[in-house]
């Protein structure tokens, strides 16, 4: 599952900020390491939430700094999204 | 403060660019412009069926990643990717690259009649479609006109006078006059300046095809521009962008630029008449045309070609006539109009910019293109209109006309140096 969701969110980041697939590691800051600006991390979580069917709230996108921060933040969604469910 | 010469008060163009739809660069197009070539064709941007106006000149040989990184190319509006192309080909001509201080002496002035309405519509069916949470953030940058000059200033790093110009199809030839002055007064030691359209999207094709100001010729797109002939019957819409250096001469000749002519005159004037049509005596083009010879000091004999606005509507193409019969009396006669509109259809707010390069390559090659598909004659349409084949001539003075919705009207004069 996490190996799984880490790909599709090293697709959607590769897609959203035009970067290379090896730049792309857990510890890479989407900001600090991958060149994106505000509006790009705007961008960024509209498309994690396209691809997963997830929905991100504005105070809850200062969690996922990360490539791993947001595998994190995805599974835990879709885990209480299955709970829910 | 850094020591500056006094500007001269004479600005030259040392660099063009251009996108059309005969090709992306100057020396793709400008020899399928000589030939008469014709890129008027079914569109193929979007599905054009359900719509009224089925046909369009589009620039089909252009790569937005050519001129812009990858993440950016890939979602920007067309609109900003082609001017950044268009300056980033008018700096290279010029070889010029201003940095340091000289950056903080060279503005931006690209307009766009319309701006991002591309990026706009897609972002519109999202909202409504999806809600209002998934409009990109990118939207409002990617949608106002003036991002073209603002983007272009961040990839070239350009940090002097940085302003738009929105008005309508006369948009490109109202960026090269105000930043002619711009230049003129000592503002700038140079300005890159003109226009960028991209209209052929869903929104632009319907709300122009209600309009009924263009062509109904779907079945023939080859032959539906055809300006200054009696069975013209509406413009072929067209995307593209234009972009001239304008340098102050001084600066220009010191550092041994190659210069295509110098801006001489900028006439303007609003016709206060009607929303779309032109004023019913052509006044207002007559009177921007009399602005331009006059702070030009040309007589009506000086003019060897104009590039007319020449849309191949009604309208348009017999009250420019008439405009010109009056502005310019018997010489009119006497010197070569045609509309390059005829082969890349009406680019609106950048046809002023192309327009303008093409005025220049008139002069530097000696050869005036062509107004192609002109078969019948009009008796309100009298003048020569270079019909069909491109011809050479010794040409020193051009005036280019561009007239825009809202009754703007403008009118530049270039010379050869």
């Amino acid at each position: 599952m996490a190996s799984d969701i880490l790909e599709r969110v090293k697709k959607v980041t590769v897609e959203e900020l035009g970067v290379k697939e090896e730049e792309v590691v857990e510890g890479a800051s989407f900001q600090e390491d991958l060149g994106a600006d505000s509006l790009d991390v705007v961008e960024l979580v509209m498309a994690f939430e396209d691809e997963f069917g997830i929905d991100i709230p504005d105070e809850e996108v200062g969690d996922i700094k990360t490539v791993g921060a947001a595998v994190s933040y995805i599974e835990k969604k879709l885990a209480e999204g299955q709970k829910g469910g | 403060m850094p020591e500056r010469p006094a500007p001269s008060g004479r600005v030259v163009v040392t660099g063009i660019g251009a996108v059309t739809p005969l090709g992306t660069g100057v020396d793709k197009f400008w020899p399928r412009m000589l030939a008469g070539e014709n890129a008027v064709d079914r569109i193929s941007h979007i599905d054009p069926a359900p719509y009224t106006t089925q046909i369009a000149a589009e620039v089909r040989d252009f790569n937005a990643e050519d001129w812009l990184d990858r993440k950016e190319a890939r979602r920007i509006d067309k609109f900003i990717a082609f001017a950044v192309a268009g300056a980033t080909m008018a700096l290279q001509d010029a070889g010029w690259k201003p940095e340091g201080e000289e950056a903080e002496e060279v503005g931006v002035l690209i307009g766009s009649g319309i701006g991002g309405l591309t990026f706009l519509g897609e972002q519109h069916r999202k909202m409504i479609e999806q809600g209002p949470d998934r409009v990109s953030p990118f939207l409002v940058p990617y949608m106002i006109p003036d991002m073209a000059s603002g983007y272009t200033s961040i990839v070239h790093k350009l940090k002097g006078p940085n302003n738009c110009v929105v008005t309508a199809c006369a948009t490109g030839a109202n960026a090269i006059g105000d930043a002619y002055h711009v230049v003129k007064r000592g503002d700038a030691i140079a300005m890159l300046a003109g226009g960028s359209e991209t209209p052929i999207n869903e929104i632009s094709i319907a709300a122009f095809s209600a309009a009924r100001a263009m062509t109904g010729r779907n079945d023939d797109p080859t032959h539906a521009s055809r300006p200054f002939d009696a069975d013209r019957d509406g413009f072929v819409i067209a995307e593209g962008c234009g972009v001239l250096l304008l340098e102050d001469y001084e600066h220009a000749k010191a550092r041994g630029a190659k210069m295509y002519g110098e801006v001489i005159g900028y006439g303007m004037s609003g016709d206060a008449f009607h929303i779309t049509q032109p004023d019913a005596e052509g006044d207002g083009a007559y009177r921007a045309m009399r602005m331009a010879l006059r702070n030009a000091c040309l007589k009506p004999e000086d003019i060897d070609y104009i590039n007319a606005h020449g849309t191949s509507t009604q309208y348009n193409d017999r009250l420019e006539t008439l405009a010109i019969r009056r502005a310019l009396g018997d010489a009119a006669y006497k010197l070569k109009v045609s509309s390059t509109k005829s082969m890349i259809g009406h680019t609106l707010g950048a046809a002023g910019a192309i327009e303008a390069v093409i005025c220049l390559l008139t002069m530097r090659d000696g050869k005036i293109p062509p107004t192609i598909n002109y078969e019948k004659p009009d008796p309100d349409c009298d003048l020569d209109y270079v019909p069909n084949k491109a011809q050479d001539m010794e040409v020193n003075v051009t005036l280019s006309n561009s007239f825009g919705f809202g009754g703007h009207n403008v009118s530049l004069a270039f010379r050869k140096m």
